[in-house]
């Protein structure tokens, strides 16, 4: 036999106890709150500027969950719960990564990688978001294009409701898509929040609604034969002498011009 | 039981049962780590990445495979797996085995029970006892971290480890007759410096 036989099998129970001991230990306090902010169960919050004035905005491990108008922070936190029902954390400041790419879109960048927490929205919804923030700065585009656009062209209503409940006005541009008509239609944050929006990223808010007055939907040009929204940067750079107003797709076709391929006035054939 | 209840919210609802899972098993899962690791740190770490992989987990999971969770071996088993992912990446971790040099180190109990001068002495003791298990091999390191201080009986082990209970008998025999070797040697060797440190004094 082996010598380590040799000794009794069993440990003795003071030394068992002194192992059982080990376990009786208090997990730091810090594990709560980081476990649940990272799976997004708890949002963290913080005063934030905004061109609409001061607002407030919560994000969580998903990426952004909210951008909100409130009173006071006792405020955004009852609106937040009220709608999310998550917990809420108060920060001092954003993490400086997410401070950045904030920054640097709601001061006109492009392209910012920035996570949003969507879940709590319908796939509809999300896609009509979604689409929402393909618009570029300073374009518009109607309802019923975002309708067209996400495979659902009857769903014109369901796409304004849909962003009216757009979770992060400003960091999704729901105030790019505007009425057929012209008009500048409803805002989460007050139509007149919404021209002063669009106005500050470079819209002429007053020609567009001019423009859509007098029968106008498109522009094209004479030499290239494409037409476009009249907020497509490609219909911008027509000068006045090529420029040609049309009323409808069909009258645009009929003409025998093109649907531009940019901002998609009517899906190409 | 308590177990069952808890697996029948998260059946229900992940989103706000999830916190109560957190809260029941943060202090278990935290022992369960800082004994493998022997680290607080390490330790903080792989509780909250066992929590975090849980959720994502459970949230692919259809309530019904939710409801038949025993969370117990579930979250030791991923805690476990966190454990060796970072074995894996950091192969050399290294514990020094006298951790007890800091007063700041030890885990002095809370209770106003216990004279101080107990506490200070279990603390001590825990301390070293801490490193003699952290410096165990991994194998049977896991087995008496899972017999012994976190109490799971050999069927939860073999669901958490996936070994026959036979040689997880055997990994926690060994281990904690490895164990007794070194501590015992350790005693020896600390018996004989106080004889050695009391002779000095009388001179």
């Amino acid at each position: 036999m082996d010598s380590s036989y040799a000794r009794p099998l069993k440990p003795s129970g003071e030394f068992l106890r002194q192992l059982r001991r080990l376990g009786d230990v208090a997990a730091p306090a810090s594990i709560l709150p980081t476990v649940l902010e990272r799976v997004g169960l708890v949002d963290s919050y913080t005063a934030l500027d905004t061109p609409i004035g001061p607002a407030f905005m919560a994000y969580n491990d998903h990426g952004v969950s909210a951008l909100m108008r409130a009173l006071s922070a006792a405020d955004f936190e009852r609106q937040f719960r009220r709608r999310f029902g998550r917990p809420l954390r108060q920060v001092p400041e954003l993490p400086t990564r997410l401070r950045h790419m904030v920054q640097r879109l709601l001061s006109g960048a492009r392209h910012a990688a920035l996570h949003l927490d969507l879940r709590r929205m319908s796939e509809f919804e999300r896609a009509v978001l979604l689409k929402a923030l393909q618009i570029p700065r300073g374009e518009v585009r109607p309802y019923a294009w975002v309708a067209r656009e996400i495979g659902s062209p009857k769903a014109v209503r369901a796409v304004g409701s849909a962003l009216g409940k757009n979770p992060m006005p400003l960091l999704i541009p729901c105030h790019r898509v505007v009425r057929s008509d012209g008009q500048a239609g409803a805002y989460a944050l007050g139509p007149e929040a919404k021209r002063a929006v669009l106005a500050a990223e470079g819209v002429d808010v007053e020609e567009m609604e001019e423009l859509a007055r007098s029968g106008t939907r498109y522009y094209g040009s004479d030499s290239t034969r494409v037409y476009c929204f009249p907020t497509c940067r490609h219909a911008r750079r027509i000068t006045a002498r090529h420029r040609v107003p049309f009323s409808s797709v069909e009258a645009a076709a009929a003409a025998g011009y093109r649907p531009c391929l940019v901002c998609r006035p009517a899906r190409a054939s | 039981m308590h177990d069952q209840k808890m697996s029948a919210a998260l059946a229900a609802d992940l989103d706000s049962s999830f916190e109560q899972v957190v809260l029941a098993y943060q202090h278990r899962l935290y022992a369960f780590a800082l004994r493998l690791t022997g680290n607080p740190q390490d330790a903080e770490e792989i509780t909250q990445d066992a929590f975090v992989r849980a959720y994502r987990a459970l949230r692919t999971y259809p309530a019904s495979r939710r409801h038949a969770l025993a969370l117990r071996p579930w979250l030791h088993q991923i805690a476990l797996n966190v454990f060796r992912n970072r074995l894996r990446r950091r192969p050399l971790h290294l514990v020094p085995l006298d951790q007890g040099d800091e007063a700041g180190d030890l885990e002095l109990e809370g209770d106003k029970e216990v004279q101080p001068d107990v506490a200070l002495e279990r603390a001590e003791l825990n301390a070293s006892l801490n490193a003699l298990v952290a410096a165990l091999p991994p194998r049977y390191r896991v087995a008496v971290v899972l017999r012994y201080v976190q109490g799971l009986g050999y069927r939860e082990m073999a669901a958490v480890l996936k070994q026959p209970i036979g040689t997880i008998k055997a990994n926690v025999h060994r281990g904690i007759h490895l164990l007794r070797e070194v501590a015992d040697a350790q005693e020896q060797i600390t018996c004989s410096h106080a004889q050695l440190n009391a002779r000095r004094r009388i001179r």
